[in-house]
């Protein structure tokens, strides 16, 4: 096997999965805390993409596109949350998952008619734009790069806000019993508000990390999202550290399948027969591995505690 | 008693509904003759299977209590059926819908027996993951067109005995299969078997205790769902003459939610209210402006936040409304 080839994918899957988990990490909390499935979570990576896309244009700058569009994006969330979301939580997954649709299809519409039907590309400031060797004879591009980076750091900052912030231990206590917390006096509404945020901003950084590589465009949280939940599935609904876990690995088997499957199969079946069924069965793999992860352990990898 | 609820002297308001939404059906082929109009024998046409497939989904959501949010996936299986058979030019109808049913059938098997150990919020996600699984393998299939999809060169043809290549006569074939689906449901949630699934989503432990395999009777109720919609799908199929892995979308599986709740969960009839509702809305907000999906998106949030029951409810409010007058 080409080794170069390998270690690129390998970091190519690293980077999959990070944004997955910034898009995971938002639902698995709003999930944990407040018993809410939030189809419209991927509609936020959207809106985060467009924000900083015209923020960068308008101040030609990248950067300052992403640090101003963070905040707007975590403010759209405040407004969902304030004005649809906040009405639900009384009602069940069915309502959850009906009213969040809607969401969708409302923020998809808004966009078309907000930024045309066109996508929305990025310029990258020069600095990140190139490629820097890694390795003796591996060159990989810097951006990527600093996507793992901002994911793993962002990862990083989770963990200490969770396990060593007051804050985090709320939100820890909320997702094991929400209502023993709300009983103790906590304000468990103002929480999840918060987390609401934070999750939405964070979704919104995912979208903005891509949207250099792919261009912002109409409907692209709508299939990202599918993994998101596929992710936290694997990882167990409510737990930062499934969902870290099951993000790396859904990143590095659907990006290690795509390119080495037909590899793979070509030592057991004829080249012909593998090529045609490499395709399909690696855009399958990562479901089966959750078929087969629920089979043995349907709550996941890193059950919720307390329930 | 029993042999007066037949009179239509003492039909319940939505037994009333019922026939004469059926009846509207069944004659508008004359009024199209008559007009010329054949737009609306194609909207009913496909109002009818996504009838079908709403009915179907509302025997796991609504009577079982399991929130799919897969169920298109066997719409594809089942236009798949047709479509893969017309590409090797295999026309029999009696070969491609039991095919569909067999492997809609088969799939529902195999992922539900997956997808029941699971619960609640569990569930809805793994349903979706397994669709969007078939999805994208249908879309890696370059054979069949991928992501483009397949053009049905012939409509299926039944052993030379029947064709429904002339849309009126389709529109009768889908019109028959309704009722047939109608029947076959209303007889499955009055069977002991439905009062088991009911039960099941009423208090589960319950059903337990006094005996019942929950799990095995889900499974049975699952697959006969996924049957039912993979046979809907092949009927699409035929209507369309066009499959592309774009019908078993995920968004695709949530407007079918949505048909079930806006008609009115666990009704027998209010699947089909719905599913008209959802395609003349879709028509009319279309006709409106090019972004009619934030008026359907607003109107899907406010139906869930202020309107649960659904327009079969508003059937019996208008028909106690009535009886109220008269009386």
């Amino acid at each position: 096997m080409d080794w170069t080839l390998f270690v690129t994918q390998l970091l190519n899957g690293l980077q999959l999965g990070v944004l997955l988990f910034l898009l995971a990490s938002g639902l698995t909390l709003i999930f944990g805390i407040m018993d809410f499935v939030n189809l419209a979570h991927g509609s936020l990576y959207m809106v985060g993409a467009y924000l900083c896309a015209t923020l960068a244009q308008v101040t030609d700058s990248f950067v300052l596109g992403v640090i101003l569009a963070l905040p707007l994006t975590a403010l759209v969330g405040l407004a969902v949350e304030f004005v649809v979301i906040r009405r639900l939580y009384a009602r069940d997954h069915l309502d959850h998952v009906l009213a969040t649709f809607g969401l969708i299809l409302c923020f998809d519409a808004a966009v078309h008619f907000l930024w045309g039907a066109e996508g929305m590309a990025i310029r990258l400031p020069a600095v990140l734009d190139g490629r820097v060797e890694i390795l003796p004879g591996i060159v990989f591009p810097t951006f990527r790069l600093l996507i793992i980076s901002v994911g793993l750091l962002v990862a990083l900052g989770l963990y200490l806000v969770v396990t060593r912030t007051r804050a985090g231990m709320l939100i820890r206590a909320g997702a094991s019993n929400r209502t023993m917390v709300s009983a103790l006096g906590v304000d468990i509404q103002t929480l999840f508000t918060l987390v609401f945020a934070a999750g939405a901003a964070m979704a919104g950084l995912a979208g903005m990390m891509i949207a250099p590589i792919t261009e912002a465009s109409i409907g692209m949280g709508n299939e990202i999202i599918i993994v998101a939940f596929v992710v936290i599935i694997i990882g167990g609904i409510g737990s930062i550290k499934g969902a870290f876990l099951a993000a790396v690995l859904v990143g590095l088997i659907d990006t290690m399948g795509r390119s080495f499957l037909d590899t793979l199969l070509k030592v057991f079946i004829s080249d012909q027969n593998a090529e045609t069924a490499a395709p399909a069965l690696s855009a399958m793999l990562i479901y089966v591995l959750m078929a087969a992860i629920l089979a043995f352990q349907p709550q996941g990898l890193f059950p919720p505690k307390g329930r | 008693m029993k042999r007066d609820a037949l009179s239509p002297a003492n039909w319940t308001p939505r037994t009333w509904a019922m026939a004469v939404g059926l009846a509207i059906l069944a004659l508008l082929p004359g009024y199209v003759e008559l007009t010329g109009a054949t737009f609306y024998l194609d909207l009913a046409s496909r109002l009818m299977i996504l009838g079908i497939a709403a009915v179907s989904l509302n025997l796991i959501l609504g009577h079982g209590g399991m929130i799919s949010f897969g169920h298109a996936a066997y719409l594809g299986i089942g236009a798949y059926s047709v479509g893969i058979p017309a590409y090797y030019e295999i026309h029999n109808g009696f070969i491609q819908i039991p095919i569909a049913v067999a492997c809609s059938a088969l799939f529902a098997l195999i992922t539900g027996a997956i997808c029941l150990r699971t619960k609640g919020v569990y569930f809805i996600m793994i349903t979706m993951a397994f669709t969007q699984m078939v999805f994208f393998a249908f879309v890696s299939i370059e054979e069949y067109g991928g992501d483009d999809g397949l053009v049905i060169e012939m409509r299926s043809e039944f052993a030379g005995l029947f064709d429904i290549e002339d849309a009126t006569r389709l529109y009768y074939f889908i019109f028959a299969s309704l009722l047939a689906t109608l029947y076959l449901v209303h007889r499955i949630t009055r069977s002991r078997f439905g009062m088991v699934i009911e039960g099941a989503r009423g208090n589960e432990r319950r059903m337990h205790a006094i005996g019942y395999d929950t799990y095995r009777y889900r499974l049975v109720c699952y697959v006969i769902a996924g049957a039912i919609c993979g046979f809907a799908g092949a009927l699409l199929g035929n209507f369309t003459n066009f499959i592309s892995p774009e019908m078993m979308d995920w968004t695709a599986s949530g407007e079918l939610i949505f048909m079930v709740v806006l008609g009115g969960t666990g009704t027998l009839f209010g699947p089909i209210l719905g599913a008209a509702a959802f395609v003349l809305l879709e028509e009319w907000l279309s006709a409106i402006t090019i972004y009619w999906h934030f008026l359907f998106g607003a109107l899907l949030i406010l139906v869930v936040l202020f309107w649960r029951g659904g327009l079969y409810g508003l059937v019996d409010w208008i028909g106690r409304a009535a009886w109220r007058k008269r009386s």
